[in-house]
Formats: structure tokens, C-alpha cells, sequence
């Protein structure tokens, strides 16, 4: 199918999955769902299932990796052979490497690592079902494992994307939109500061554009950053409930 | 002032400001505001803020008892996984025998169990731990278990009521780590229970009640107390 | 590596010499069982299996692709596994080790030789085109007896696959598609029914609804494992069973109460008697998660 021949939004705002340009896809977030991790994470985002599992902080090996000063911060984002439609093989592709460290950089700089010199936390992110959007589902699981974990941080990580189809600036690419749209600007930020953590964009915006996407990317980290703390608090308070009982 | 409350707390939230209260364990400052860094329990006293975690890996402290399990004996030392992010080193020095060189495993070999204390954590938290003290001592026989060491205050109890009352009701003798490790030493029913109970008190960690409770379950079918 | 304290494997030993296990179970029950299928959509088939606290996920996805040159006819399959560090603080990333290779070898043989999958069903054109099927195993998490639900893993997924009809009937040529009808026709002889579910494209007057047909597949074997401490033999073990077991051994068992594979494992050695006992502990065993699968799969 050409991608002229793609209509992705009316001109009413409806996408093809009947969501208006500002609308997030439907997200499930469940806190400490495996028993080895030291933290864990369950996450559905539309189509997306990521599972995201914290090991550590553990002492770092290689010996050579250790900084003597604080804790390396290793995150390894992978797909499932049968996470997508075209069987992909098994290991990490030069995608997956370059997305690992994007995350690694941005868990970095809200874990309190000087707590923990010579150490490594570890997060492992697999992707078993994909849909448009997986670094950010990843991102956002990968926070609430550590979260599951101990793990000390400044704040949680969030992460959402927006970006551009038919002209119009929406928020939250579904699939056919990330593979025939015009832009897409995933961020990740501390959603206490608004700091930026990680920003990738590609694809085709002015000034203007990118401003209008930012701004709905922001406001829709926002609104997943409510569905993490659920998440965890969750957890928590239904114990307290049982037992109250 | 006092506070044990049960409110729980996550990474980031807001806790209050620097001239009302004062930062303490769990909590870092920034523009004079007091934020919590972990997923713990709000714990007010005196005007310190502290977090009692509710997830965690073991910090090791000076002093505190743990319950290690050797990895590797060497000529003049020996390295112990006591669940913490680094494994331990416990020098020929710090133990109540007399060692001939080289002669390390002869005393202690991979897969034994010690009760041991920290001695010394340095800047780049290199671990020391030592045996020399009466209440320290290699482990024989029962049984050993992990469970998640931001409850060890909870297994103890006020006053070690908590623990006393698992003892007595199990007939075990049961020794806690720190660390979030158990060495537990009874007939198998016995341990089964300590198990069993230990698990209660993992998953209820911040309810109310939870001593009473933990006391009702284990007088089910409990022995004679002596 | 984990290290294994002396205690705690003078425990099990001493439970066992009682015969009891850690977790309460006698020695030939298994932990509770969980299997749930289409867990992933973009899969062509799925299944999530918690054995205890052992979480494993297989994946099924197809593609066309050419036979092998000695079987012209029919389709082919290959199973691998992931043993991603996820499921495990022992497991390291990188590429499959000797584990992981054996466990995919293991369930492979298991769907293969008993001809589980009814690859000559799947030849769409003669040595030309035939449907591939990939068996992805994913741990997630790691409690012991990765081999039972790995296998129990694949059988699920398999059984609840199916063959992705619409996405590929527009890469197939007239002739192909000629080809693969006949075949279909002999295959799904539907009583009463003329049509097989192969429908057309589009482009065809006929406008019959592309559909997906499940993968032609017979009863399967279910394998079932257990490993021998000391003189006791315990099925399903779990984590600190099996780190400090002496030998492993698995056993797949058909509906029929036949064998269909067997695998032993680590250094340690069986006893004819023991093996019978593992046999017999299969089968037992076998039935009963049989009856679950079905019971999964709403038969």
C-alpha cells in the first residue's frame, strides 16, 4: 500500500483506531509480577506487552566495568522472536543496542548511583508483543521495576511519544501511524522537574511542529506517570485492605 | 513527635521542607524541600523524616549480625556472599581459630554458613566481617532461608516480641540476619511453620495487627509451650 | 553463580530421607499448574505456562518458505530458546549456551519425532514453497523445571495456532495458490461442505472470506521430568531441588502410554530401577497435565 494512499486522520481528528489526536492508547501497569527479579514490571500500552525485570544493585562484572565511584546502570531492551509480524531472530540487532543505551542513559540520571560505587543495576526489558512505541512502554516499565526494586531514585522516569500524521500533531503513535506517518519525537522525562531525560526524533517537523508534539508528549508523560504511581501504590494498599477485612 | 503511620511513599514524592523538619535516611534535599528516594514507609520522630524501605537490597552497617555463606576460601582469607551488592571479606584474623597458612579450608569451605557481624564497610564499600565474638559461629544442621530485609524490624517485633513469640510457639531456635537470611533449627513441622510465618509477615509488612495475628496463627496446632 | 549452602542441602536431603520435599509435596506431585494461550497477538499462536513459580512463554509464528532438497513436500519447523536474563539473576545476555540449546534440541525432538505437527500438510507448492514454523521459547522466570514447562509451553501455543492464510495468500501465484487448494482439499474434507476455509483475495470474483486454519497437529506427547537426589527420585523439581540434584531425567509420554523421548541430564547417574520409577512417575503425571491442556484448549 503507497502511503499516499493511507488516510491515518480525518480531517475530524479521528484516527484509524477511532482515537482523537490527543488521546493515549489503553495502558495496564502491574508492579512485582516475578519471583526471581529484584523488581518487576508488567506492562500493557495498546497493542504493547513489555515485561521489564531489575536485578542488583549487584557488584559489577567484569571487573573492568566497576566505576569506583557509583553504580553502572546496564539496561538491555530485547524483542521476542514473536513479538512482531515478520519473525525476528533471536539477539540483539543494532536497533535494540542503540535503544538499550538511550534507556540506560536515561535511568542513569535519576538513580542515586553514588550509593552504590563498584556496583551495576541491572534492567532487562523484553518486549513480547509489539505496537509502535516500544522504547517508551519499555522506559516507563523499566521505572516502575526499579521502583519495585529499591532501587533509590530522585523520581520515576516516565516516557510518551508524539508526533505527526496527515499533517495534523497527535499524541501517541499506534502502528500504522509510526510506519507511514510523518514524525516521531519519543521523550522520557522526570516528571517532578520536567527534565528531559531521553529525546529522539525523526522524521519531518518545523519549530512549530515540534513545539505543539513536545508539549503533547509532556502532557502525555504526565498522565502515564498517574497510572505508574497507581501501579505501585496499588500493590501496597490492597494488602492493606485484605487484611483489614 | 512521633509518627507510625503507615503511609506509603515512593520515589520523588514531596515530604516537606527544610525548616520544618530534618532530612534522614531514604529522603534527599533539593531547593530546600525534603523528597523521598524510596518506596518506603513515611517515618516522622523528633523532626527527622526517615523512609523505612519496603524494598530493598541488604545495606550493610558496622555492626550489625549476618548470616553469610562462604564462596571461597583463599590463603589468608575467605569471600562470603552476605546478600548484600558486594561479597564480604573475613580475614584469617578475624576468627577464634588458629589457622595455619594456607590451611583456610580446613575450617570453612564453599557452601558453609556462618553467623557473622560486619566489621568494616569502606568509601567504595569494600566489606569486612568478622567471627571473633562468643555469639558468632559457623552453623550446623537446620534449615536456611531467604526473606526481603526491609522487614527484618517487623520479624523482630517491639522488643523482639515478634520473633520470641515464633520461637517459643515452633520450639525452634532461629537465628535472624540482617542480611534476610534465617537459620532455623526444629523438627520439620516446626520449621514449616517459621516459614510459614515469616512468609505472613513479608506480605503484610505494613498492616496493623500484624503481631496479634502472627500470634494466632502459630497457637493453631501449636505444642506444649514450655 | 548461586552458591549452595551446605544447610540447605542437608535439608532437602534430610526431608527427603522422610520423605518430604521443602515445599510439602510428596515426591511425584507437581506444583500447580497454570496455562494460558493467544497471550500475544502478533504471534500466530501463544502460551504462557507457570509451573509453581517457573514462568516460560512460547511464541508461534509462520512464515512460507522452501522445503528442505530430501523433503520436497513438506513443511518445516525449528524450536529455540531464550534464556533471557530476566528470568534469572544467573542468566547472562548473549547468545544461547549449552542450557538453552539443549532445552530447544529437547522440545524440538519432542514435537518432531512424534510427528506432532502434520508437516505434510503444510506444502503450499512442491519443492518450491512449504509453510515454516518457528517455536520461540521465552523464560521469563526461572523456579526450576524449565524442560516440562518449556515443552507443556509449545504444545499449547502449537495446538492454538493458526496458519496465517491472509497475510500470505498475496505473495502466492496463481499456480501456487491452485497447488495448495488441492492439497487442502484433500486434508480438510469437511462433510457436507464443498469449500475448504482457503479463500480468496480481492482481486477474485469469488468473495469468500480469507481464513486462518489452525495448524494440522495430532495428540501430543507431554514430557514430564524429575531428578534424583541422593537415592530419592522427586518430579517437578523446583529451584533448590534442581541446583543441587544429582541427575535429571525426562520423560515424554503419548496418550497411548507409550514413550516418545527421553532425555538424562547433569553428572550424575540412574539405577534401572530408578528410570522405571521415573517412567511410571511420567505417565501418571503425564495424564493428568494431559487432562489440563485439554481442559485449556476446551476439549
Amino acid at each position: 500500500m503507497m502511503k499516499s494512499d493511507m488516510k491515518l486522520i480525518t480531517d475530524e481528528g479521528k484516527r484509524l483506531d477511532g482515537r482523537g489526536p490527543h488521546d493515549l492508547r489503553k495502558i495496564k501497569i502491574d508492579a512485582g509480577v516475578l519471583h526471581r527479579a529484584d523488581g518487576s514490571c508488567y506492562l500493557e500500552w495498546g497493542g504493547n506487552k513489555v515485561l521489564a525485570a531489575v536485578y542488583g544493585p549487584r557488584e559489577a562484572v567484569p571487573r573492568h566495568t566497576q566505576n569506583p565511584l557509583r553504580a553502572i546502570v546496564q539496561a538491555r531492551y530485547n524483542m521476542a522472536a514473536f513479538s512482531v509480524e515478520d519473525r525476528k531472530r533471536p539477539g540483539p540487532d543494532r536497533r535494540s543496542v542503540e535503544i538499550s543505551k538511550v534507556i540506560s542513559e536515561a535511568l542513569e540520571k535519576v538513580i542515586l548511583t553514588e550509593q552504590f560505587p563498584r556496583a551495576s543495576i541491572d534492567v532487562n526489558i523484553e518486549v513480547l508483543d509489539a505496537e509502535a512505541g516500544t522504547r517508551c512502554a519499555g522506559l516507563t516499565a523499566a521505572a516502575v521495576a526499579l521502583v519495585d526494586a529499591g532501587i533509590p531514585m530522585r523520581d520515576i522516569p516516565v516516557s510518551c511519544a508524539a508526533g505527526k500524521i496527515g499533517g495534523h500533531v497527535v499524541l501517541d503513535l499506534g502502528k500504522e501511524e509510526d510506519n507511514f506517518g510523518d514524525a516521531d519525537l519519543p521523550i522520557a522525562i522526570s516528571p517532578r522537574t520536567g527534565e528531559v531525560l531521553l529525546l529522539q526524533m525523526d522524521g519531518h517537523l518545523t519549530v512549530e511542529e515540534f513545539n505543539q508534539a513536545f508539549d503533547l508528549a509532556l502532557k502525555g508523560c504526565q498522565t502515564v506517570s498517574e497510572i505508574q504511581k497507581q501501579a505501585i501504590m496499588q500493590k501496597y494498599q490492597s494488602v492493606a485492605a485484605e487484611v483489614q477485612e | 513527635m512521633t509518627n507510625e503511620g503507615r503511609q506509603v511513599v515512593i520515589p520523588g514524592q514531596i515530604l516537606g521542607e527544610i525548616s520544618v523538619l530534618r532530612p534522614g535516611r531514604g529522603t534527599y534535599v533539593e531547593n530546600k524541600k525534603i523528597y523521598a528516594e524510596r518506596l518506603g514507609v513515611l517515618n516522622i520522630q523528633d523532626k527527622f523524616v526517615h523512609i523505612i524501605p519496603l524494598r530493598g537490597r541488604y545495606d550493610p552497617i558496622v555492626g550489625d549480625f549476618v548470616i553469610g555463606v562462604v564462596e571461597e576460601a583463599s590463603t589468608s582469607n575467605w569471600m562470603v556472599d552476605i546478600n548484600a551488592p558486594y561479597p564480604a571479606l573475613l580475614h584469617v584474623n578475624e576468627v577464634p581459630w588458629e589457622i595455619e597458612f594456607a590451611d583456610t579450608e580446613k575450617y570453612l569451605n564453599t557452601g558453609d554458613t556462618i553467623l557473622a557481624k560486619v566489621l568494616s564497610v569502606d568509601v567504595s564499600k569494600k566489606l569486612q566481617i568478622t567471627l571473633n565474638d562468643r555469639n558468632l559461629f559457623k552453623l550446623k544442621g537446620g534449615h536456611l532461608i531467604e526473606f526481603e530485609p526491609s522487614v527484618y524490624r517487623r520479624i523482630m517485633g517491639k522488643k523482639y516480641s515478634m520473633i520470641e513469640n515464633i520461637q517459643k510457639y515452633t520450639r525452634c531456635r532461629i537465628k535472624v540476619g540482617k542480611n534476610g537470611r534465617i537459620w532455623i533449627d526444629g523438627d520439620a513441622e516446626g520449621i514449616e511453620k517459621v516459614l510459614a510465618a515469616i512468609t505472613m509477615i513479608e506480605q503484610e509488612a505494613i498492616t496493623f495487627g500484624l503481631t496479634n495475628r502472627i500470634e494466632e496463627f502459630l497457637k493453631k496446632d501449636a505444642k506444649d509451650v514450655r | 553463580m548461586t552458591i549452595v549452602p551446605v544447610i540447605k542441602r542437608d535439608y532437602i536431603t534430610k526431608l527427603a530421607e522422610q520423605g518430604k520435599r521443602i515445599d510439602g509435596r510428596t515426591f511425584d506431585s507437581y506444583r500447580t499448574i497454570d496455562i494460558e494461550t493467544k497471550v500475544v497477538n502478533k504471534a500466530e499462536g501463544s502460551a504462557r505456562v507457570k509451573i509453581g513459580n517457573t514462568q516460560v512463554l512460547c511464541g508461534i509464528k509462520m512464515d512460507i518458505g522452501e522445503p528442505f532438497p530430501d523433503t520436497p513436500a513438506t513443511g518445516v519447523m525449528s524450536t529455540a530458546a531464550e534464556f533471557v536474563p530476566l528470568a534469572s539473576p544467573d542468566f547472562e545476555s548473549g547468545p544461547p549456551r549449552e542450557n538453552a540449546i539443549e532445552l530447544a534440541r529437547v522440545v524440538d525432538r519432542g514435537v518432531r519425532e512424534s510427528q506432532v505437527i502434520q508437516l505434510e500438510k503444510l506444502c503450499v507448492s512442491p519443492g518450491e514453497k512449504v509453510w515454516l514454523v518457528f517455536i520461540d521459547i521465552h523464560i521469563l522466570d526461572y523456579d526450576g523445571n524449565l524442560f516440562d514447562a518449556a515443552s507443556l509451553a509449545a504444545l499449547a501455543a502449537l495446538l492454538t495456532t493458526k496458519v496465517p492464510v491472509s497475510r500470505f495468500i498475496k505473495t502466492l501465484n496463481e499456480k501456487e495458490r491452485a497447488s495448495w487448494q488441492e492439497q487442502l482439499k484433500d486434508i480438510y474434507r469437511i462433510p457436507g461442505v464443498d469449500e475448504v476455509p482457503f479463500g480468496a483475495d480481492e482481486t477474485s470474483t469469488d468473495k469468500k472470506i480469507v481464513e486462518n486454519f489452525p495448524l494440522p497437529m495430532i495428540e501430543p506427547p507431554i514430557s514430564c521430568t524429575a531428578v534424583k537426589i541422593n537415592d530419592f527420585v522427586l518430579f517437578d523439581p523446583c529451584f533448590d531441588e534442581e541446583i543441587i540434584a544429582d541427575a535429571r531425567l525426562t520423560v515424554a509420554t503419548d496418550n497411548k502410554g507409550d514413550l516418545r523421548a527421553m532425555q538424562k541430564g547433569l553428572s550424575g547417574s540412574f539405577t534401572r530401577e530408578e528410570i522405571q520409577k521415573v517412567i511410571k512417575g511420567a505417565l501418571d503425571n503425564g495424564q493428568e497435565i494431559r487432562k489440563k491442556l485439554n481442559q485449556c484448549l476446551g476439549k
